[in-house]
């Protein structure tokens, strides 16, 4: 499905997992996307590993580098993604320059060709996003998702909105991803958020980590993004397919 | 004819440069551009930065004849001795600069990277002068290397913080720095040692390392043949660039080429590097075809860096600058050479530009700037560790 069409009737209680592409063992990702699928996650995001993801804290870092270790490489990604059928909407997480090398044309095309209609490309600023590749990316019907944070102006966030075509990834706290803060920390901003009229469907990402957590943002949502937490889970998995299915079922029914 | 080499009002330096920061940065960058070119021009800031200079670091620093040198290489050398500043290296010129910067945007507490160990020191005690709380980032590998200096920056009041990440060397330090200043986004001011990352930074540095070609056009009077410095980052390059990139001054920068370019043990990033994104500037990057940034080689743990300032690919790209690099035998033999002719000892990093003296085709008559921008005493165990393997 693309990830546009995922957000027809304004759903909620939206589950978004995130998974680094290689990790733990080379082909893992097609053990875990099905499983994920099976228990009904609602956006799978896969993470290109990146020698240097400024925005990551020590466990996607340390996924990263295991991944790389593995043999990792945005063509392998495609590749396995192209073997996987799946009716949830796929989104690829990476930095800008694992992209600029691998050509940002080619890279939207290959999108397209395996089934991926969002891209989170964290330190790719919308102003530069908007001169050189808004038409490629309407053209190949490729959803850019863009990041706010606590700080995120009134004026940014509506140049965001106005430019979102799936989803807006809210960030709860100003921090790397998979620290110790706690959610609840971030109450008055997500109401703040929720009393704006922002016309794009908000998922919250960073410091969710259970069915506690989750629950919390659905209250001011359409939903939440669990990264670090589930790769914490997995990273000495014997059963990838169990382990996150146990996984999804300790955040939703 | 006069061609503009400075940054441009979006930030970049022709193709390279620019602010390629996550959401969660965008704040301070923007914070940053708006406030920096005001406060840096105010008459006050300059004289109060200039006081401390005079003072405290102990500008002007002098433009040594290199009389023996000279001799040997049959030629005119004059050595800038910015290993003469107070903490011995040109890094405090921007250090003071930033930390005055960061008092007047209200920041109380600073945090930034170190390779060497120079720009850590350098921090720490302007941190220790102003009264700031201050986090340096080291890779655990530079921690074993450049030992006196991590003694140095704790005696100074500063917390060392290890990075064990990736290469353990000053690229992740770099990294662990801009996350450390995203999960302490409004009180925290990050002093980059060079001129390298999102904009402002490059052009931050380059006017706080610029006092040295500033006074070295005073101190010479007319404009040298030849201007060489070494390149990591390449703030003392660009420093002593800066006020030659209108005129006719060949000007030269020496990358550390380690076992050498053609192997995989280099950091002469201009060499080997291709275009790319490192610390959220578009700049020339050593990388895999698949963009994974490679660790770099260098004896010199302040040029052991896979990345360069997005100005030094511009001025490459357009031929204004030239680059060259010797490998770390040459540096070393560079060093113990000056050391026997001059009675001084440079840094490793130093000795990389001296090392291109050997390779420089001038004339008798020719006037050549080397700049000496740091002393070597922090580098005793390296220079010893290779002459007992040479004799």
């Amino acid at each position: 499905m693309n990830i546009k069409d995922l957000f027809k009737g304004n759903p909620k209680n939206l589950l978004n997992i995130y998974v680094t592409a290689g990790y733990p063992r080379l082909d893992s990702l097609t053990e875990i996307i099905p499983a994920l699928a099976e228990h009904k996650v609602s956006i799978i995001e896969v993470g290109i590993p990146y020698s240097d993801p400024l925005s990551d804290g020590p466990t996607i870092q340390k996924s990263n580098m295991q991944a790389l270790d593995n043999g990792i490489t945005l063509e392998l990604i495609f590749k396995q993604l192209s073997s996987i059928d799946t009716e949830v909407p796929l989104v690829l997480m990476g930095y800008y320059n694992s992209i600029l090398q691998y050509g940002m044309e080619r890279f939207v095309k290959k999108c397209n060709e395996v089934g991926v209609s969002g891209l989170i490309v964290p330190d790719l600023p919308i102003e530069i996003y908007l001169r050189d590749y808004r038409e490629l990316f309407d053209n190949n019907g490729l959803s850019n998702i863009f990041l706010i944070t606590p700080s995120t102006t009134d004026d940014r966030l509506e140049m965001i909105d106005n430019h979102s075509s799936s989803f807006i990834y809210a960030v709860s706290s100003s921090s790397t991803t998979g620290n110790n803060k706690k959610i609840e920390g971030a109450e008055e901003y997500l109401q703040g958020l929720n009393s704006k009229n922002i016309n794009t469907p908000v998922l919250v990402g960073f410091n969710i980590r259970d069915r506690k957590s989750f629950e919390f943002v659905n209250q001011y949502a359409s939903g939440g993004i669990i990264g670090s937490a589930f790769i914490n889970h997995i990273s000495n998995s014997k059963n990838l397919h169990k382990d996150t299915s146990v996984f999804v079922q300790s955040i939703k029914n | 004819m006069s061609q503009n080499y400075q940054v441009d009002n979006q930030g970049y330096y022709g193709p390279y440069g620019g602010a390629y920061v996550p959401e969660m940065l965008y704040p301070n960058i923007m914070e940053l551009q708006n406030n920096y070119l005001s406060i840096i021009n105010d008459v006050s800031f300059q004289k109060e930065l200039d006081e401390l200079l005079h003072n405290y670091v102990g500008r002007p620093t002098p433009l040594y004849f290199a009389d023996r040198l000279s001799k040997y290489y049959n030629t005119n050398i004059f050595l800038k001795r910015e290993d003469l500043c107070h903490t011995g290296a040109h890094k405090i010129n921007n250090s003071l600069g930033q930390i005055l910067l960061a008092k007047r945007l209200g920041k109380t507490r600073i945090i930034a990277e170190t390779g060497a160990g120079q720009h850590g020191v350098a921090t720490a005690t302007a941190c220790s002068l102003m009264g700031f709380e201050c986090d340096i980032f080291m890779g655990a590998k530079d921690i074993v290397r450049q030992a006196p200096n991590v003694e140095r920056m704790k005696m100074l009041g500063a917390n060392i913080v290890p990075v064990h990440s990736g290469s353990k060397t000053l690229k992740d330090a770099t990294n662990e720095a801009i996350r450390n200043w995203i999960n302490n986004p409004t009180d925290t001011h990050y002093i980059i040692g060079s001129v390298v990352g999102p904009h402002p930074y490059p052009d931050i540095v380059a006017r706080f390392q610029s006092v040295i070609s500033k006074e070295v056009k005073l101190q010479l009077g007319k404009n040298p043949d030849y201007i060489i410095a070494c390149v990591g980052g390449g703030s003392n390059a660009m420093g002593i660039f800066y006020h030659y990139l209108d005129e006719d001054t060949k000007l030269i920068g020496v990358e550390a080429a380690g076992h050498g370019v053609d192997t995989p043990m280099t950091a002469a990033t201009l060499a080997v590097g291709t275009k790319g994104v490192l610390h959220a500037s578009m700049t020339k990057v050593m990388q895999t075809n698949d963009g994974q940034v490679v660790e770099p080689h260098s004896v010199s743990a302040g040029l052991d860096y896979p990345g360069i300032g997005p100005q030094h690919a511009y001025l490459e790209e357009v031929g204004k600058a030239t680059y060259h690099s010797v490998t770390d035998q040459e540096a070393i033999d560079a060093a113990h050479l000056l050391a026997r002719k001059e009675g001084i000892i440079p840094a490793l990093e130093s000795a990389h530009a001296l090392a291109y003296l050997e390779k420089l085709v001038c004339f008798k008559k020719d006037i050549v700037v080397v700049n000496l921008s740091g002393r070597g005493d922090k580098d005793l165990e390296t220079y010893k560790t290779f002459s007992d393997n040479e004799y």
